[in-house]
């Protein structure tokens, strides 16, 4: 039996699909058997995150209409053969998924996957309440940002008023060097006023935007600190304790590699 | 020149104290909000405290959240009729 977990944020930019497509990209190359379920109707990209916009036939809404069965709406992994997509639909709107539909979608998901990993819209109406009915956990994503950290608590709210409680936390495009001059909220100062647990940190990371470009998840590479963050991530959705990414750090490793890579 | 001798000197120089600053501000606006039922439910426990040491007038009675400036303020306006003595010298 698997475990549903939504990727939520409230405010919409701070990075829900892409920590969506690399948990997912990263469990299954665990050898984890992954579902993705894109609930944005109506502005879909998690497709386009993985790089599989262009082997969509069935979406959502034709499988809650029973328009195809479930299996025919899955899409493959390029990758990995245990990732699975799920399409929104992009013509509909998201009144066309109830939540009764969410809950027997993921009830039905669970039972061969095991992750079923859900990207919610941004917003906290229809859509964001469709995407957590059948969810079991979730995470928060947010950025060092007054307003995004704001979007946050109101998520936190929603979803412990909606019985899912101690969501957990990640900390997205954190910048060490701002963060030392005291230009931008550290990772203690956004927990201490949000008072959740953290699931993890990612660096700002131009790589992320590179291997996005290219339809890859980041997660994969194995010499950017965003991979590494998103690699410790997945090991902590599986139970394992990792420490969290001393960002101090990176400067000095990074530019080894650099070196490395000059050099070589 | 100032701004680096201040950042080498003192550290709460920078932005993020005003950035923390405004959303502990918000948040705790947004976090004072209370639903109709609940507030319905706090006029009722009022009303029922109240009214053994007052005779006050139910219908007139306004109970609200006033969340202006930088604190929030459960504010409420409760016209009294007269007083209940204790029994014995009424």
């Amino acid at each position: 039996m698997g475990e549903v977990i939504v990727v939520t944020s409230g405010k919409g930019g701070v990075g829900k699909t892409t920590s969506t497509a690399n948990i997912g990209t990263g469990l299954a190359a665990m050898g984890y058997k992954v579902a993705l379920i894109d609930t944005d109707i109506g502005l879909r990209n998690l497709d386009v995150v993985l790089g599989l916009e262009n082997r969509i036939v069935f979406d959502i809404v034709d499988v809650v209409n029973e328009n195809c069965r479930l299996r025919q709406a899955l899409i493959k992994d390029k990758r990995f053969e245990g990732l699975h997509l799920l399409p929104a639909a992009q013509t509909k709107d998201k009144t066309a998924v109830s939540p009764d539909q969410m809950r027997n979608l993921c009830a039905e998901l669970k039972n061969d996957f095991d992750y079923v990993i859900i990207d919610c819209p941004a917003g906290i109406e229809q859509g964001f309440r469709n995407a957590i009915a059948g969810a079991e956990k979730a995470v928060v994503v947010t950025t060092p940002e007054v307003s995004a950290v704001r979007d946050a608590d109101r998520i936190i709210g929603l979803l412990e008023a909606a019985e899912l409680r101690e969501p957990k936390l990640i900390i997205n495009r954190i910048r060490q060097k701002m963060v030392k001059q005291g230009d931008m909220m550290s990772i203690d100062d956004i927990i201490d006023i949000l008072a959740v647990d953290l699931l993890g940190i990612i660096p700002e990371d131009e790589m992320i935007v590179i291997t996005t470009n290219r339809g890859e998840a980041v997660v994969l590479d194995q010499h950017s600190r965003s991979g590494q963050a998103y690699r410790n991530i997945v090991r902590r959705i599986l139970g394992e304790e990792v420490p969290i990414i001393n960002l101090d750090e990176g400067s000095g490793f990074f530019n080894k590699i650099k070196k490395i890579i000059g050099l070589g | 020149m100032l701004d680096f001798i201040a950042k080498l000197f003192g550290k709460d120089s920078g932005s993020k104290n005003v950035a923390k600053d405004r959303l502990r501000l918000v948040l705790m606006h947004d976090r004072a909000s209370i639903s109709p039922q609940m507030l319905d439910s706090l006029k009722l426990d009022l009303i029922k405290v109240i009214s053994s040491y007052m005779i006050i007038d139910e219908a007139n009675l306004e109970v609200n959240l006033d969340s202006s400036g930088s604190t929030v303020a459960l504010v409420a306006n409760i016209p009294v009729k007269g007083m209940k003595r204790a029994a014995g010298t009424a």
